[in-house]
Order: structure tokens, then sequence, then C-alpha cells
């Protein structure tokens, strides 16, 4: 579960105080399909960033799993995110020397430095999930803009992850790909009971998620529930 | 460790032409100090083991005074017997000292009959002077220093032109002693000396005995001691030993015996420390060249993949790893031109060893080359190289680690 709790965020710009998220309250629960929707500059980065454990708080606690991770360091902050989150970037992001199949590989050999058998066993399975199998040699710039994204979520869940966060996953997709990406990404919510978390413009993931959380200005305008 | 070898590698591959030109100006500085190293090494071994094994030896012994008036070859100045015995005494009890022997010196005129010049001489112990100075025999034509017989004379090449006299011709040689008193003798050439830069590079040598005969002296003078060690790394361990010589004082209350090494006695030395200076130079060259183009290849590819770094340190790699990852890439640039370089080095040593460089010295024409590589000049080159890699990836790794994720993925 995650919780925030009178979360704020201010950035220091010159002499002008920048306060970009004021109070937050928010509690999501795991397996939740969520998209935080709002105009540029509502804060919907930020939120993503502060409970995506990327940056912290000014003030408030952000609890997950029970952890207050705005008490941990940047080398604990780290390893917090390598074993629970997973991200999903809006230009995937992947490392360009490493070819698919490495590229999914890369957290669990760096950062969870797990066995080979197992690795292999992970990978080859997110591999089929993703319908990524037959390209796994293949290096991103080989690859669609779609084929990066599903090797991207592959990526991300590889690590058996709680929680997903994607920020603008869809951005740079093609209406027919992006509706493959997001119902990639729900029936693997469905299948792990991953939770995730987008920040989003994009419409056709608003009406794909459960709730929809407004953001105006550094403040939560509406929480709505959807019943799919 | 082995993950981040390998990814520090192909982050290496990935600027391919860079990293290329990188590493070859690295190989290239290395090569060029090693080749260096091993050439001037050769030369300067060369030239020491010239001056000190055919003509100086490695410590000399006179009496106080004598080498600030060398040039006037001083009688005055010998070593009288129960000098001689007390250096002997000490000299024999000295385990660093392989051999020594005792030369007496003096001006005199030489003649072929017709004309007549200035020689300086050196009277010798034949047997002692060859086990002394190993390499004196090889500036002899066609003899041995040890065949050197009473009655014979080895003449200098300048002086054996210039006079016009060869081997086995008769000349005299005419000496006046302290005293005032003139003799002269008549020797036979047995060979003429190759002529060596430095103090004595044109002396001729005769018999000691004839020399006492020459000069008329009753009793066994000797000008001065010359001392070959076994090592002569040596060298300053037996100064010590020695010490006890220079302490000895005469009624005046001033000392008897000045005791030098050849680096005192050969300005030659005076070249190998401008050598040995070059030497430092050169790797100073070396080091900055390491530190610059790997500093700036670091800082390049810190700053052109700003967002991968965000990547990865989003995705939880810590901080550490991701220095980690510079550093080695770093590291690997210096290792592999530390590497080539020295093995092109080691070919390059051969191919000058195999195709024969020669040179001239003063007067000394063809004389060859044969540079050798130290495995240590090797491994301490190979470690500077490597160790300032190193230090040059320090500051574009912290700064990689250092970045915060949210900034770095908001990079394009």
């Amino acid at each position: 579960m995650i919780i925030n709790e009178h979360v704020t965020k201010v950035y220091h710009m010159g002499e002008v105080d920048l306060r970009v998220i004021k109070d937050l309250n928010l509690t999501i629960d795991y397996g939740e399909f969520i998209a935080i929707v709002g105009p540029s500059g509502s804060g919907k980065s930020t939120v993503l960033n502060i409970i995506g454990c990327l940056d912290k708080p000014t003030s408030g606690r952000v609890m997950i799993d029970g952890t207050d991770i705005t008490l941990l360091n940047t080398t604990q902050l780290a390893n917090f995110r390598g074993e629970n989150i997973g991200f999903i970037f809006q230009s995937f992001n992947l490392i360009p020397v490493l070819n698919v199949y490495e590229n999914i590989e890369y957290p669990l050999l760096m950062i969870q430095n797990l066995p080979q058998k197992e690795r292999d066993e992970r990978i080859m399975k997110l591999l089929k999930d993703v319908d990524m199998l037959d390209q796994k040699d293949k290096f991103p710039d080989q690859l669609s803009g779609g084929q990066r994204q599903r090797v991207a979520i592959a990526r991300a869940l590889v690590t058996n992850p709680k929680i997903i966060f994607a920020d603008e996953p869809t951005a740079n997709l093609d209406t027919k790909t992006s509706n493959q990406i997001i119902t990639l990404m729900r029936n693997i919510q469905k299948e792990f009971n991953t939770t995730f978390i987008f920040a989003t413009h994009d419409e056709k993931i608003v009406t794909a998620v459960d709730r929809i959380i407004t953001l105006i200005d550094g403040v939560i305008t509406n929480d709505k529930r959807v019943v799919s | 460790m082995k993950n981040i070898i390998k990814m520090s590698f192909r982050n290496l591959l990935r600027s391919g032409r860079r990293t290329i030109l990188t590493a070859s100006l690295i190989t290239i500085g290395v090569m060029f100090v090693l080749v260096y190293a091993a050439l001037s090494g050769s030369f300067k071994a060369y030239m020491v083991g010239q001056v000190t094994d055919s003509m100086l030896g490695h410590i000399q012994i006179h009496k106080k005074g004598y080498i600030a008036s060398v040039d006037n070859l001083p009688l005055d100045k010998n070593l009288n017997e129960k000098q001689i015995d007390k250096i002997t005494q000490l000299l024999d009890e000295n385990r660093f000292i392989e051999s020594y022997t005792f030369r007496l010196k003096l001006g005199s005129m030489f003649s072929n009959y017709v004309a007549s010049t200035g020689i300086r001489l050196n009277g010798i112990d034949p047997k002692k002077e060859s086990l002394t100075l190993p390499l004196f025999s090889s500036r002899l034509s066609g003899m041995d220093t040890a065949s050197l017989k009473e009655g014979s004379i080895l003449v200098p090449e300048l002086i054996a032109k210039g006079m016009k006299v060869k081997k086995d011709d008769t000349i005299v040689l005419v000496a006046t002693n302290e005293k005032g008193s003139v003799n002269g003798l008549n020797f036979k050439v047995a060979a003429t000396i190759e002529p060596i830069s430095g103090p004595g590079g044109r002396d001729g040598y005769i018999h000691i005995k004839d020399v006492k005969k020459l000069l008329r002296f009753k009793k066994l003078e000797v000008s001065e001691v010359v001392i070959r060690l076994k090592d002569v790394a040596d060298l300053e361990k037996t100064m010590k030993l020695l010490k006890p010589l220079v302490m000895i004082k005469n009624q005046k209350n001033k000392s008897v015996f000045e005791i030098h090494t050849w680096k005192k006695l050969s300005p030659f030395y005076n070249i190998v420390k401008m050598l040995n200076i070059m030497d430092i130079s050169i790797k100073i060259i070396l080091i900055s060249i390491v530190l610059i183009s790997i500093l700036n290849v670091m800082v390049m590819s810190v700053y052109e993949r700003i967002k991968e770094i965000g990547t990865i340190a989003a995705m939880g790699t810590t901080p550490a790893t991701i220095t980690k990852l510079f550093l080695t890439e770093g590291l690997m640039l210096g290792v592999f031109g530390a590497i080539v370089g020295s093995v092109f080095s080691f070919i390059i040593v051969f191919i000058i060893n195999s195709v024969g460089i020669t040179f001239s010295f003063g007067r000394q024409d063809g004389l060859t080359l044969n540079p050798s590589l130290g495995l240590n000049e090797v491994f301490i080159v190979s470690v500077i190289v490597i160790l300032i890699s190193l230090i040059a990836s320090i500051s574009p790794a912290r700064k990689a680690a250092k970045l915060n994720p949210v900034d770095a993925l908001r990079q394009n």
C-alpha cells in the first residue's frame, strides 16, 4: 500500500518559491490501475517522481509497503527502487549498447544480482508475454517505437516490482500501437496484480484505467473510481 | 564486477573511433617512453661500462690533493709503501671489491728519434690491470693487457699516428724525476690504444717496473689505486667501508688520502644525469597525455549519457555502481594503451637490435646500441599509465554518480 500524508514539494527558483504540490494526501492499494491526469505544470510528474522514490518531498510522509521513503539515503533509495519499483518512460530509455535480451537482463544482473538460470527463465517468459521473443537479439535502434516500449515494459516487470510508474508511456506511439501497449499492461496487471500508476494526457489510457486522479496546480481536485 | 567490465567495454565500443584515437594516443606515449628508456639505458650502460671497465674503474684512491693537480701528473703526491700497505689491508677485507690495481703516473717525452712529443704515462701491473679493467684489452689493437712485458709500451692511437710509429717500432721515453734527474729508456711498441672520451682517454701505458727504472725510484711509489667492485650497485656501501682511510690525518691534521667514485672522476656522469632528467621529463609528458585525453573522453561520455545514467539510476543502480562503471571505462582505456604500447615497444626494441643502430660519441665511431627493455621499466610505466587513467576518471565518474535521476531523465 502507498500512503502519502500531507506531502508538499517546493522548488526554489531564484528568489521565488514554487509550490508544486500542496498538502497531497493519497492512498493507493496494490493492483490498482491508476491515471494521474491534469494540464501541463499541474504537478503530475512531480507526484510520480515522489511516490516513485526518485525525488523527496519538502514535507510530509510517503509510506510504501510500511517503509517511510523520506528517511532513506540515496543508496537506500536506489536499492528500494531496484527491489520494488519499475519505470516505463515516454521515450523508452533502453540502453543502446545492450540488445533486447540484455536490456531486460540489466536490472537482474546489475541491481538484483540473480543467478543465470533464474534470470533466463524470467526473461524468456516476459519476452513471450510482450511478444518479442523473436526479436531478442536485436539492438534498440533496430526496433520500432512499439517494440521498444514492449521491451521497456518487460524490463520494468522483470524484477517483479509491486508498482510500475509510467510517465506518458504512449506519447511517442501511434494509436494502434498505443492500444496494444495499454492492453498488454492491463493483462499484466491482471496476471501479476502489479500496481500501474500513469501520468498522462492520453485519452486512451484514461478510458482504460480504474481510477482517475485529477491534479490542478498541485492539488487533487478529483479522485474518481471507474467501474469497467 | 564481470558485468561492470562488460558494460564498460560496450560503452567504449559505442564511440569506437574516439576510443581508438584515445587509446592510440596513450599507446604512442607509452611506446615513446619505453623505447626512449631502452635506448638511453643502453647508451648509458655502454658509456658507463666503457668508462669504468676500461679506464677509471669504479673507485680511485689518491694522496690528498692529487686530483686537484692531476693535469701536472705530480710525482711528489705519490703514495709511499707504508700508505700502500694501509690501503691494501683495508681493500683486502672489503667483500664488495672484486680486484684493485696500482698505477704510477708521470709526464714524459716520447721520441721516435726524429721528433718528440709529450705523453702522459701510466705504469701498470699488467695482470692486475686486466682484472680490474676487463674492457681495457678491447681498446688495444690485437693484444691482451695482461701480456704487456717490461720494455714494451702501449701507445695511444693519436700519438702513434702523429709520430708515425707502429707495432714493434722502437721509441725512447725521457722523464725527469722529482729531484730533477733526467733519464731515457728504449721501449718497443706493443700495441696502439683506441681513444676514449674523458680524462686519461689518451694515456700511454708501460710496466710499473719500467717507471721505477725510468725515474730511478728505489722504493715502490704509486699515484693511484684503481678499484673494481663485484657490483656497481654497491658503490655507496663500499665508500662507507673505505671511510677509515679518509679519517687518517697527518701531523698537520690534514687527511692523507682522497677517495673518488667514477661519478666524480668522469665528465660523462653529467651526461648520465642529464639523460635521467630527460627520462623523467618524458614520463611527465606521458602522464599529461594520459590525464588530459582520458579526462576529456570521460567528461564527454558522461555528458552524452546523462539521460541513460538517469535511467539506470531510476531502475535502482546505486551511485557506487555508476561510479564503478565509469571508472572501469577509463581504466580500460589506460590498460589497453599500456598493454599495446608495451607490446609495440618490445617489437621496436627487437627491430632496433636486429637492424643494429650505430652512433658516434666523442672520437669514437661505430658504437652499436643494444637497447633492452627491462621488465621493471615496463611495469613502472604501465602502473603509472593505469593509475593516471584511474585518477582522470574519478571526477567524471563522481559527477555521473551524483546526478539526480529526475534532472538527468529530463535531459534530451
